[in-house]
């Protein structure tokens, strides 16, 4: 067991050492938070599809609470810094539409059949579940075919870029932050079971770290934490390695993506907290002293409704502006408005897919025992 | 039977090992002298740009 979790804290000091020496400082730093984020994640359980589904299912308001816990702390600090230093920072802002709403509700659908979201997948994966790996997978594709056709999606009709620090001043934007934060944790708690309604120890935790990473990433990266943009880009160098020419699409010949289509994988900063955070899942599941039991073995039919599931969930977070990181968690704690509609409509799905999920899914175990598929 | 978590995670790292290790081949190769400042606050620097929340 010792040598086991030295051979781990090396095999950590190996990966950032390494990003270090061929991407830099900041690519180590981004990578050393993306670990983080992975050892916090598993580690302490703290997750988003869960969460929503306890509180829909169970009564169980811990998770979101929490949630929004760490979404409060990273706004407390982040929007002071967004106004403090407009021209190195930018938050996760993006306009509400049409395509926006619609592509949350049905990662809301998706996150709930395959138990995982953005950060989740990421995390499954990581952690040694199969089916996050499928998942992932499927994300990548479906984040990548987003982005081919993102224009379609946003000229359905889009708001021009709206934020509270915008409409109300920083001071202003952040209180009402809090202040939407405050009704809606009161929502869920009033909403709750009796004993389902104060998180424990181990979540309050997670949340004040998950904040502290979240707030590192936006002073390293300059940017909010988000999943989605390196995973599309991920697709998109498979595919250009296939042999697509993508300089024709509009997405990936803007100017910022171009950039990122042409360079080191190790220069995105998404990508590297994308690949720390795997990397701190496995770390955190092999360090346990029971790695686990693997999920149930599903049905071929359910296996691929696990990759479409994934692709849709890859598909619908380009069109949303992001995904439970990029779009919930960072544009709610950097005021962007689109943060909170993405929240109400992915909620909305969450309720539509956990009553899909029992009929998507279904593992051999029951067909053997007679049940229905 | 089942594979196991271990396996799976893996096979989720060189995956990503392959991924980080083709691309190097194919892309252009990063300028120790031109790599960013460790962090983008105090840099003087824009941010990329480049993010889930940008169109």
């Amino acid at each position: 067991m010792i040598a086991r979790r030295v051979g781990l804290t090396a095999f950590a000091l190996v990966l950032v050492g390494l990003t270090f020496a061929w991407a830099g400082p900041r690519a180590a730093f981004l990578v050393a938070i993306g670990l983080g984020f992975g050892l916090v994640l598993e580690g302490l359980r703290f997750g988003f599809a869960g969460p929503w589904r306890a509180m829909v299912a169970d009564r169980d308001a811990r998770g979101l609470l929490a949630q929004l816990g760490a979404i409060g702390v990273t706004a407390a600090v982040a929007l002071p810094l967004l106004a403090m230093a407009p021209n190195e920072l930018s938050g996760a802002h993006a306009p509400v539409g049409i395509g926006m709403i619609l592509g949350a509700f049905v990662f809301g659908i998706a996150m709930q059949i395959v138990l995982g979201c953005g950060s989740g997948t990421l995390v499954n994966a990581g952690s040694g579940n199969i089916v996050g790996l499928v998942a992932l997978a499927g994300f990548v594709a479906g984040s990548f075919a987003g982005t081919l056709h993102l224009g379609f999606w946003t000229g359905l009709g889009t708001l021009p870029t709206l934020t509270l620090q915008g409409i109300a001043g920083p001071t202003g934007g952040l209180v009402l932050t809090l202040a939407g934060l405050a009704a809606v944790g009161a929502v869920a708690w009033r909403r709750a079971e009796a004993g389902k309604r104060i998180p424990p120890v181990r979540l309050w935790i997670a949340a004040g770290l998950i904040a502290v990473l979240a707030i590192l990433n936006l002073v390293v990266a300059g940017q909010s934490w988000g999943i989605v943009y390196g995973l599309g880009l991920w697709g998109a160098k498979v595919a250009q390695a296939g042999g697509a020419d993508l300089a024709a699409t509009a997405f990936w010949s803007a100017p910022a993506n171009a950039e990122r289509l042409g360079a080191s994988i190790l220069t995105d900063v998404t990508s590297l907290t994308n690949i720390g955070l795997i990397a701190g899942a496995y770390l955190a599941m092999r360090w346990k002293s029971d790695p686990g039991a693997p999920p149930a073995a599903l049905t071929v039919p359910s296996w691929v409704a696990v990759l479409v599931a994934g692709l849709v969930l890859g598909y619908s977070a380009r069109m949303a502006f992001g995904c439970n990181v990029g779009a919930f968690f960072s544009g709610i704690s950097t005021g962007s408005l689109h943060g909170w509609v993405w929240f109400a409509a992915a909620f909305a799905g969450s309720g539509l897919g956990l009553r899909l999920r029992p009929r998507l899914l279904v593992q051999r175990a029951m067909i053997h025992r007679g049940q229905p598929a | 039977m089942s594979i196991t978590r271990p396996t799976v995670g893996l096979i989720a790292l060189a995956l990503v090992a392959v991924l980080v290790g083709a691309d190097a081949l194919l892309s252009a190769p990063i300028d120790p002298w031109e790599v960013p400042p460790p962090a983008a606050l105090g840099s003087g620097q824009a941010p990329a740009g480049a993010h889930c929340s940008a169109g």
